[in-house]
């Protein structure tokens, strides 16, 4: 749409009105990336494996989650910090004009300094893609596309839920970081490092192992190729989070702020 | 003195008063610690003799981090103080006859403690029900438990000093949002928040150690855990003390120049 | 014309007390109050009215324009403005309609206040003729003139609320809000702002909603006002039936004042 995209490059030409402080933005979000393999690095320096699985397999399921998560939250910024667009009136704003509040809400906050690690994420799957051996076809390709893009999408599905227990509430809401931040830092490893228990709350709850786990087994030719199916199934999971949304605002609209 | 007293309590108060924060504050915490406890477990499975401390004290360090998290996340900072800074409505302090740095200070003191005391004892009492070596357990003698305790407390101190002068260094920029992202980013690498200290390889970790952010919640983590002990107490507590005084100092010149440079900007 | 119908509205408070011991017992049970922010509100509005809108703070005039703007729902009663519910049709209905919030500002900060005015065009979809005839029309009357290229940051607040004024009414609104406009602005952009408002509605028959303390607002542009005080309609008439109530020879402020006393709000 058109219009989104003027809102993103006003995004980028606001942010970029400060050159230093997005520089350092660019290299704080980075840093968390680096850090995160790094402590991948760690791991495999000290115990020489990770489980059953080599170095390149394990990072590309972090880069696929990594990837993901900094697209939702480039893209879709505006729902992750939607207390505050509620909290300073901004929404009533939004209300006032004459477009979707879901389109609206994402054109309200874009995180530019989200796009070098969206690049970094992808280099690391490329470098996981190659160096865990695995025999690309393309429909392996086209499978490691849709990790990617229905993980992003399974991100904003957590960030739809968040903004709408922020018509509830503005308090006790650091929870939703366990599945934003905490699926992210997690998904360094395959699921199936973490215990049965782990495993089946990313699959059945927050389908994150959807994404990750259960279509890195087939791509391996260690799993199912039902399960190269996963990622797109595994979207089901934005119905409750897309009906959360509406409930929500019906509550706004009653209720006030 | 008694006005740092006043704001301490009202915002330790206001603190107290958030409840359901505290429950998810709490919940998100143990997730936390199950899922570290879950990962070095698949390890310790794996190739025990690797690890680079025992697994019991690996276990305790992962529960009394998550029990005291609020105390050392330097991401519990707030978003406010820098924005008065940056728009300069912090030149309104001067017409009070307070010292900013103080007030600011006891405003985190106050913040950091407060959250901690709604948290701290669910996750301790939860995380010592969980079965050894999982779970947490008190291995350490008590003149060790107390000098846990008064490394806590310089973490504290460190970790209000280094807010501060993040806070300061903001005077001298436009836009703090860079700082805001970039300093916690170094700071999870360097304090053992992603990975405890003693994993790293040796020149890293000597690099980590040294470091003002090493003597974050490192040290008092790791005495707690029984893998700090004796001499090595006293040199890295010594350490701790040093970077307080450093940070501190700094971070009060900063502050104040900043201010005298915003008087004169005017406007 | 803008219609409303014993609209009511209230809203539960949590309550919240000082002390330690408060502070403790807050961590395990809540209380609320309930607070009546409207009750049994009717008034027409006439197309083309300007009409002050002015009690108390804490009075409801705020939650009487959310419930046009189509932000809240009421809890009872009945609302039309030109034959549309606010919060039922939202989209049709608040592409007519322009709102001025004084102190929260819909510009972007960073960026020339150009781009907001140009961003703004595409999202009420103004075709690009109107929407160059109207930027015209209002650089000259707010004279906007040097300052449209530069960030919003860098203006003062009389600069800035012109702009906001004038980003409200890019797409040709029939209907504007003004909440608190002239607020912290200096003599000249005071007038400069009265001035417009009145040539606007001059001009294009737009209704005005006006929300203000400020009594010389009032004095220089509301043929009506509306009093509302603790959630109810006080008094609806004109500025000299409002003066003649209060006592003779007192100025708006002292008249409005003096009723405020007598009504006990």
């Amino acid at each position: 749409m058109r219009l989104y995209w003027k809102f993103f490059s006003i995004h980028l030409k606001s942010e970029m009105a400060y050159p230093a402080s997005f520089f350092l933005s660019c290299a704080g979000r980075l840093l968390l990336t680096i850090n995160a393999l790094a402590g991948i690095g760690l791991m495999i320096w000290r115990f020489g494996a990770i489980g059953d699985y080599t170095a390149g397999e394990v990072l590309l399921g972090f880069g696929v989650v990594m990837t993901a998560f900094n697209i939702a939250e480039c893209f879709a910024r505006g729902f992750d910090v939607f207390s505050k667009i509620v909290r300073e009136g901004t929404f009533d704003r939004l209300v006032v004009r004459p477009r979707g509040l879901v389109f609206q809400v994402i054109c309200q906050d874009m995180r530019m300094a989200s796009l070098p690690n969206i690049v970094l994420g992808s280099l690391v799957i490329l470098y996981g893609a190659r160096a865990s051996g695995i025999a690309w076809t393309v429909p392996k390709a086209l499978v490691l596309l849709s990790m990617v893009a229905c993980g992003s999408l399974l991100f904003f599905g957590v960030f739809l839920v968040y903004a709408a227990l922020c018509f509830f509430t503005m308090e006790g809401l650091e929870f939703i970081n366990i599945f934003t931040d905490g699926i992210r830092t997690f998904s360094q490893f395959p699921f199936d490092i973490y215990g049965k228990g782990v495993l089946f709350f990313t699959t059945a709850v927050m389908p994150m192992a959807m994404v990750q786990y259960w279509p890195l087994q087939y791509l391996m030719g260690k799993g199912r190729a039902i399960y190269g199916m996963f990622p797109v199934l595994s979207l089901w999971f934005l119905i409750p989070c897309w009906l959360a949304w509406r409930l929500g605002i019906r509550h706004y609209a009653s209720a006030g702020s | 003195m008694r006005q740092y007293t006043s704001f301490f309590r009202i915002h330790f108060l206001a603190g107290l008063q958030y409840r359901a924060a505290a429950f998810a504050g709490f919940f998100t915490q143990l997730f936390w610690g199950l899922m570290e406890v879950l990962l070095f477990r698949a390890f310790y499975r794996y190739a025990p003799e690797r690890l680079p401390m025992d697994m019991q004290a690996l276990s305790s360090y992962i529960w009394i981090q998550q029990g005291t998290l609020s105390i050392w996340n330097l991401f519990g900072w707030e978003r406010e103080l820098f924005q008065a800074v940056q728009t300069g409505s912090v030149a309104y302090e001067l017409t009070r006859p307070t010292d900013l740095y103080a007030m600011w200070s006891a405003r985190g003191l106050a913040g950091r403690l407060s959250k901690t005391m709604t948290r701290i004892i669910p996750v301790l009492v939860v995380s010592s029900l969980l079965p050894a070596p999982y779970g947490l357990r008190l291995t350490i003698s008590f003149p060790v438990f107390l000098a846990f305790l008064f490394s806590m407390a310089l973490t504290l101190w460190l970790c209000v000093a280094m807010c501060m002068l993040c806070y300061s260094l903001t005077f001298y920029m436009t836009d703090y949002r860079g700082i805001f992202t970039f300093v916690p980013a170094v700071a999870e690498l360097l304090s053992g928040d992603l990975l405890p200290l003693p994993f790293f390889p040796p020149v890293l970790r000597k690099i980590a150690e040294l470091s003002p952010f090493g003597s974050l919640q490192n040290v008092p983590l790791r005495i707690f855990g029984g893998d700090i002990g004796g001499v090595g107490i006293l040199r890295a507590v010594g350490l701790q003390v040093f970077w307080c005084l450093c940070v501190t100092a700094l971070g009060y010149a900063l502050m104040n120049r900043g201010l005298r440079r915003a008087v004169i900007a005017g406007g | 014309m803008i219609e409303m119908k014993g609209i009511c509205k209230t809203y539960r408070v949590r309550k919240r007390e000082e002390g330690l011991g408060n502070a403790a017992k807050a961590l395990f049970s809540r209380e609320y109050t309930e607070v009546e922010a409207l009750k049994d509100m009717s008034f027409t509005i006439p197309d083309g009215q300007i009409v002050g809108y002015i009690g108390p703070n804490g009075a409801g005039k705020s939650t009487t324009i959310k419930i046009l703007s189509g932000i809240l729902r009421p809890d009872r009663g009945e609302c039309s403005v030109n034959g549309m519910v606010p919060w039922r049709e939202r989209k049709k209905y608040v592409s007519r309609l322009g709102v001025v919030f004084g102190q929260r500002s819909q510009l972007w900060w960073d960026v020339p206040v150009m781009d907001s005015f140009c961003l703004l065009r595409d999202i009420y979809r103004v075709p690009e003729e109107r929407f160059q005839a109207n930027l015209e029309r209002l650089r000259e009357q707010l004279d906007l003139g040097d300052f449209l290229t530069a960030p919003a940051r860098t203006l003062s607040l009389g600069q800035r609320m012109r702009c906001e004024i004038a980003a409200a009414l890019l797409h040709g609104p029939d209907i504007l809000f003004l909440d608190e406009p002239s607020i912290g602005l200096d003599a000249v952009s005071k007038l400069k702002v009265r001035e417009f408002i009145r040539e606007e509605n001059q001009d294009r028959k737009t209704t005005v909603i006006l929300t203000t303390h400020d009594m010389q607002d009032i004095d220089a542009l509301c043929s009506r006002v509306l009093l509302i005080g603790k959630g109810r309609l006080l008094l609806d008439g004109s500025i000299g039936e409002i003066r003649a109530m209060a006592g003779e020879n007192l100025s708006t402020e002292e008249s409005v004042a003096d009723l405020y006393r007598r009504f006990g709000i």
